[in-house]
């Protein structure tokens, strides 16, 4: 089968490689239909995650048609049509019982590396380093996919890939964002970022609730879907100071709840953005938190930060003072997908959504380097990149 | 969820340790605070070379600090003392220099030399009894998301161990309380002995006992404890393994001694894996775009961790 294999920074080929087999009873092949690049698999792109290895196959996002299941798995049968999360879960342990899916102590068959990183393990990841699990992805042809009585959830016939493709994550990903802001009527959100997950966020914080949503970037054509087809309000960073302006729309108060949808590779204009940039280029900083910072700086006393943003190790400058001192709550982690697939799918069914509207590109499998390369430079106003197979 | 109780040190390492920090501290100030530091030592001029040595004390200083096994930086220590106490014999003869004081500087070095010495002395000795000598232990223990009487009876059948650790071949019960082991070792050797229940309280608790004739003596014990909150089973174990001499004692304890407690917790994780999910979670034999050989691979941070491991 053809997958798209990461080799080093910025350097994938999309090649050859032998079909995937069932490893274990509770294993899935599905043939994969369609397939999406995510902002966080440009962080592998560009270098910053460690324990990737060549020939690595990438891709987190993936969904299609079963054509193999292991003798334990009795709720899939060939030819179902399937979404596939991105969290590996096995659906037995303490933290899957308590739907905390992305923190299964179960699936990281290298579970002891990132213990020496975060202290636990978190779930494998599907494309997403050795650190959590080394498993092939899903920009593929096909996938394995383990633990397949517990995460894919079956999509209907008639609904189109593009609508029920992003509950593989960046849709879970913006509505557990917003729901970990607890919001309450008349509350102001202010997302930093306006990437897809971004776009989720904003979406989900009106459909639980919030008066206003602010959203904060400085890609124009991202600004614009932001305001357009999700809903917001915006800011374009280069043009004005986020603090002053977020403070000026909200009457001093600052945002209830602020979502940081960036993470470890911000920017920032100015001595900032220098300065996490050389920390982070000569590994004295592993992130660059700089949206992080700006949000904990807004944040409404006693307000809520979350962070679906990807961070990955030890981060300078945080403004602890800040958290503590205007009592804020930080709110975080991996999406426990599983646990809002089967709800959300109902919303795109009943037409309150369709996820759909972040998709700027379709290409062709063997054109994924290039969408890597258009995603990551923000050429030709691309959002989101769906590759179709 | 894993735990781990503190790894054993011995004074080497808490020695160790302070002379981390002391190199740290002594080479921030030599790049600070050269000035000072020249004047301390009884030297007027060259304060050039101060700031250089700076830099040496802190890499050694890290090095120590972050290394499990510091002897190699404690050994780049004595070597920088020598340094320094060539690089004061030599100032000793400029026509500034304060003698008083570059003589106390001298004693200074020559009493921190001793204390490396010792110290590499001590690590060397350490290591060397945790490789070859007398006995290697480990204590572990994680929390499964099962009762403790089901656990129990999981792992009384010892016969069902193989299947979670790595290292055991096969385990074959002779009777009720005695069973046969046998372990892989590196190279294709095969250690064996037989085993002995020395306590059994059902639901509890298991301590066994190798029995005189095999290749390694060894003892062991596995507690079953309700964990709070209705979270299922702490379990707990120790194992002490006695490697003998001979090429098979070497074989066994590089097989264990490497890192024994690491190997407990990937079996015990792996045992957790089996009882709560039915299955071990691996990738091995996946696809990838790794081209087969020994060059299709390579040396990356997994790689090397991944090695590191085995």
């Amino acid at each position: 089968m053809k997958a798209n294999c990461w080799h080093a920074k910025h350097k994938l080929r999309v090649e050859e490689v032998p079909d995937p087999q069932i490893l274990n009873p509770r294993d899935a092949i599905v043939k994969i239909t369609s397939t999406a690049i995510c902002g966080s698999d440009l962080h592998l792109y560009n270098g910053f995650v460690p324990t990737m290895e060549r020939g690595d196959i990438l891709g987190h996002e993936f969904m299609g048609e079963v054509v193999e299941t292991g003798h334990e798995v009795k709720n899939l049968k060939v030819g179902d049509r399937v979404v596939v999360p991105f969290p590996i879960s096995c659906g037995h342990c303490y933290f899957c019982n308590n739907e905390m899916f992305s923190l299964c102590e179960n699936s990281n068959p290298n579970a002891w590396m990132a213990e020496k990183m975060f202290g636990h393990s978190p779930a494998g990841i599907f494309g997403y380093s050795h650190m959590l699990g080394g498993y092939a992805g899903g920009q593929a042809e096909y996938a394995r996919v383990p633990f397949a009585d517990v995460g894919p959830i079956k999509v209907p016939d008639g609904v189109p890939d593009e609508r029920v493709l992003f509950l593989s994550d960046i849709f879970p990903t913006g509505w557990m964002a917003a729901e970990n802001c607890d919001i309450k009527p008349g509350h102001v959100v202010a997302v930093w970022g306006c990437g897809p997950v971004a776009q989720f966020a904003i979406a989900s914080a009106y459909m639980q609730g919030a008066e206003r949503v602010i959203a904060i970037d400085r890609i124009p054509a991202r600004l614009r879907m932001a305001r357009e087809k999700a809903g917001a309000e915006t800011i374009n960073y280069e043009e004005t100071d986020v603090y002053d302006s977020l403070m000026e729309m909200t009457g001093g108060r600052g945002p209830d709840a602020c979502i940081d949808a960036v993470g470890m590779e911000a920017h920032a204009p100015g001595i900032a953005g220098m300065y996490d940039r050389v920390k982070q280029a000569t590994m004295l900083e592993s992130d660059r938190p700089i949206a992080l910072r700006e949000a904990i700086m807004a944040c409404r006393k006693g307000g809520t930060v979350s962070v679906p943003g990807v961070y990955g190790g030890f981060d300078d400058k945080i403004p602890l003072g800040a958290i503590m001192n205007k009592a804020l709550t930080i709110k975080t982690g991996q999406t426990h997908v599983q646990r809002y697939m089967r709800p959300l799918l109902d919303r795109i069914q009943n037409g309150d959504i369709d996820p759909g509207f972040v998709i700027t590109h379709r290409m062709r499998l063997e054109d994924a380097p290039e969408g890597y390369d258009l995603f990551m430079n923000k050429q030709d106003d691309c959002v989101k990149v769906v590759l179709k197979i | 969820m894993p735990a781990r109780h503190g790894r054993k040190t011995s004074a080497g390492d808490g020695l160790a340790t302070a002379l981390g920090l002391f190199s740290i501290g002594l080479g921030l100030a030599q790049i600070f605070a050269p000035r000072g530091l020249t004047t301390l030592i009884g030297l007027r001029t060259d304060r050039g070379i101060m700031p250089m040595l700076g830099l040496r004390e802190i890499a050694t200083g890290i090095g120590i600090l972050s290394r499990p096994q510091p002897t190699g930086w404690v050994a780049a220590r004595v070597a920088g003392d020598v340094m320094d106490l060539a690089l004061l014999a030599a100032a000793s003869g400029q026509r500034h220099a304060h003698s008083e004081r570059l003589a106390g500087a001298a004693a200074a070095v020559i009493c921190v030399t001793a204390l490396d010495v010792i110290c590499a002395v001590q690590l060397r000795r350490g290591s060397a009894a945790a490789t070859a000598g007398s006995s290697l232990r480990a204590t572990r223990s994680i929390t499964v998301n099962r009762p403790p009487d089901e656990l129990y009876r999981f792992w009384r059948d010892f016969e069902n161990l193989p299947r979670a650790m790595r290292h055991i071949a096969s385990v074959r019960m002779i009777d009720d309380r005695r069973s046969h082991w046998v372990a892989r070792a590196p190279g294709g050797y095969r250690v064996e002995w037989d085993s002995e229940i020395v306590d059994d309280r059902p639901g509890q608790y298991i301590a066994w006992q190798s029995l005189p004739g095999g290749d390694v003596p060894n003892s062991g014990s596995v507690r079953f404890d309700r964990a709070p909150g209705g979270r299922g089973t702490e379990i707990r174990v120790e194992l002490e393994y006695r490697p003998p001499g001979g090429t098979l004692g070497a074989v066994f304890a590089r097989l264990l001694g490497k890192a024994p407690e690491r190997q407990t917790m990937e079996d015990l994780r792996r045992f957790k894996q089996l009882v709560e999910t039915g299955e071990i979670a691996t990738t091995d034999g996946q696809t990838s775009g790794r081209k087969g050989g020994p060059f299709g691979r390579r040396l990356s941070l997994a790689r090397i961790l991944e090695k590191e491991m085995r």
